[in-house]
């Protein structure tokens, strides 16, 4: 890397801005755990691992793209209509995102059919877009759009590795335990092939994470009253 | 270099042009007004419509000869794979012009139409345009699909002169989504080969195990139509009334290979019964009078004649 980067620019591409925003959003900041952002096609994509895979791909790229072409020129959009300037870049990038993968897989944007559409309308990409891009500058941002990516990816991939192994037996489309019905001892669980499976297993993680780390269980909004003595009765 | 000097010589000549100077003394105007002008607001709303429509539009038609020919390469592929003729690695677009033959189908009378280019028609847009497609009356709408084409796009495996199978485009409503594919026929227009849907949207794992190999082999040699005692075909009569109704149905369960009527049966599919009710639909009415049962009879009687002859 060096040989081909000053000094200059990899200090503008490696700083301790930009490691804190690829690094954080991995567990500390998580967008599924912690902001509880971009559910939907996590439930809807995770049923098998490719389609994940390249869920997450492209997912990633319209984030790190998207802001880092609104971040360029947040300095001029105008704040009346800053949302629909921000679902404009999005929406042109998943478009072009997804007449590539036609092109390119077919296969692929077949079995992802409308998910890679509805790229537009995830949280994450509108989230960090104008939580993070609005006020930050070009590079961090894309990094910021990368680390964000990265931590969906990250639980994505989790929740498809259950769910294609403990829906199907497989994994990837390789055969990892042998199904029942092929003669082999594995029943597999067919609520794992449904969107709420991906609810549970995203569930589960949330609670280990939080476990894990306790500060990042949120605060009690507001607190019950005991009840005082004799207040009871009334209702 | 070169380009080095092309792009400086690209920048005297705007340079000097008088439009791109008032642009660029506009766009400094522009830059330099409050965000919350109107004028602002109206410049960057446009100028961003225009670089995202540039962009856009230059992906789509850029990209557009590549999309094309991976859906028709797709297709091909499907209608190999339902001919059992899908060699992993082989050139999908040399095996299909060698060994399958368009051909375009009169749904009314069952012939074929020679007077249409059998390689541009595309079916599933035919059912689209109300000129060349016809309402299916609700009676008779087994499959739920409310129009067809008049014409229909069959597909034929040649091994020489004789045909070796018959493969015919079949549509229809499962639970979710309208599942398209190809059912693979012998040449007496009875035997099943093979069945394949290349479009569906089905619950994956459940009703979108329809794609599933192993499932959809249990359809080789199963019947399509049910056949009398000693029907007509082995008597050698076959105008009009040979073989029955379309009988070829998906039960729940397992088949038991060892009653008499398993020949038109397949095993549904574990946890999709509205799938598998729609496949059974979709097979009924395409082999019915209102799909390719005239065509398959025509066929018969070809080979019949050929045979005598």
């Amino acid at each position: 890397m060096s040989a081909i980067l000053n000094d200059e620019l990899k200090h503008k591409l490696i700083n301790d801005e930009t490691k804190k925003v690829l690094i954080a959003p991995l567990v500390n900041d998580n967008p599924i755990t912690l902001q509880v952002l971009g559910i939907c096609s996590a439930l809807a994509v995770t049923s098998q691992m490719t389609t994940s895979l390249i869920m997450a791909l492209a997912l990633t790229l319209v984030t790190a793209f998207s802001s880092a072409a609104i971040s360029a020129i947040r300095n001029h959009i105008p704040s009346s209509i800053r949302i629909i300037v921000q679902m404009t870049i999005i929406a042109s990038l998943v478009i072009v995102v997804d007449q590539v993968l036609k092109a390119v897989a077919y296969d692929v944007s077949k079995s992802l059919s409308v998910f890679v559409g509805l790229i537009i309308t995830n949280c994450i990409v509108m989230g960090r877009a104008e939580g993070y891009a609005m006020k930050n500058p070009p590079i961090e941002s894309f990094m910021d759009g990368i680390g964000n990516g990265a931590g969906y990816s990250l639980i994505l991939i989790i929740v498809a590795f259950f769910r294609e192994t403990l829906g199907s037996g497989k994994l990837l489309g390789f055969e990892v335990f042998k199904l029942t019905k092929d003669g082999g001892w594995y029943d597999p669980n067919g609520l794992m092939l449904l969107p709420p499976s991906a609810f549970f297993i995203i569930g589960l993680i949330i609670w280990s994470v939080r476990q894990w780390k306790p500060e990042q269980r949120e605060k009690i909004d507001f607190k019950i009253l005991d009840i005082a003595h004799g207040e009871g009765g009334h209702h | 270099m070169l380009k080095c000097e092309r792009y400086q010589k690209l920048c005297a000549r705007l340079d000097k042009c008088e439009h791109y100077q008032k642009f660029k003394a506009y766009k400094d105007r522009i830059l330099a007004l409050g965000n919350d002008s109107l004028e602002k607001t109206f410049a960057v709303a446009v100028a961003l419509c225009l670089v995202c429509a540039v962009l856009v539009s230059f992906g789509a038609v850029a990209l557009k000869p590549m999309q094309v020919y991976n859906k028709s390469l797709d297709m091909k592929k499907n209608i190999l794979d339902v001919a059992g003729l899908l060699e992993a690695g082989a050139d999908i677009d040399k095996a299909f012009s060698e060994r399958i033959e368009p051909k375009l189908v009169d749904l009314e009378t069952g012939s074929y139409v020679d007077n249409m280019d059998a390689d541009a028609y595309d079916q599933r847009k035919a059912a689209k345009d109300p000129a060349q497609s016809i309402a299916i009356p609700k009676a008779k709408d087994l499959a739920h699909i409310r129009v067809k084409a008049k014409v229909a796009k069959v597909f034929l495996v040649k091994d020489g002169e004789k045909i070796k199978s018959i493969i015919l485009p079949v549509s229809g409503y499962g639970l979710w989504s309208t599942l398209y594919g190809f059912l693979s026929l012998d040449a007496d227009g009875q035997t099943v080969q093979s069945i394949n849907f290349y479009d569906q949207a089905e619950t994956p794992g459940l009703g979108g195990e329809v794609v599933n190999p192993k499932w959809r082999a249990l359809w080789k040699g199963k019947k399509v139509y049910a056949e009398t005692e000693q029907h007509s075909f082995d008597k050698g009569s076959v105008e009009g009334a040979d073989f029955g109704e379309a009988a070829l149905h998906l039960i729940k369960g397992v088949v038991d290979n060892n009653k008499p009527e398993a020949i038109y049966e397949v095993d549904g599919l574990a946890g999709a019964t509205l799938t598998s009710t729609g496949v059974t639909n979709l097979v009924r009415y395409w082999m019915s009078e209102e799909g390719f049962a005239k065509y398959l009879n025509k066929v018969r009687t070809v080979k019949l004649k050929e045979a005598k002859s």
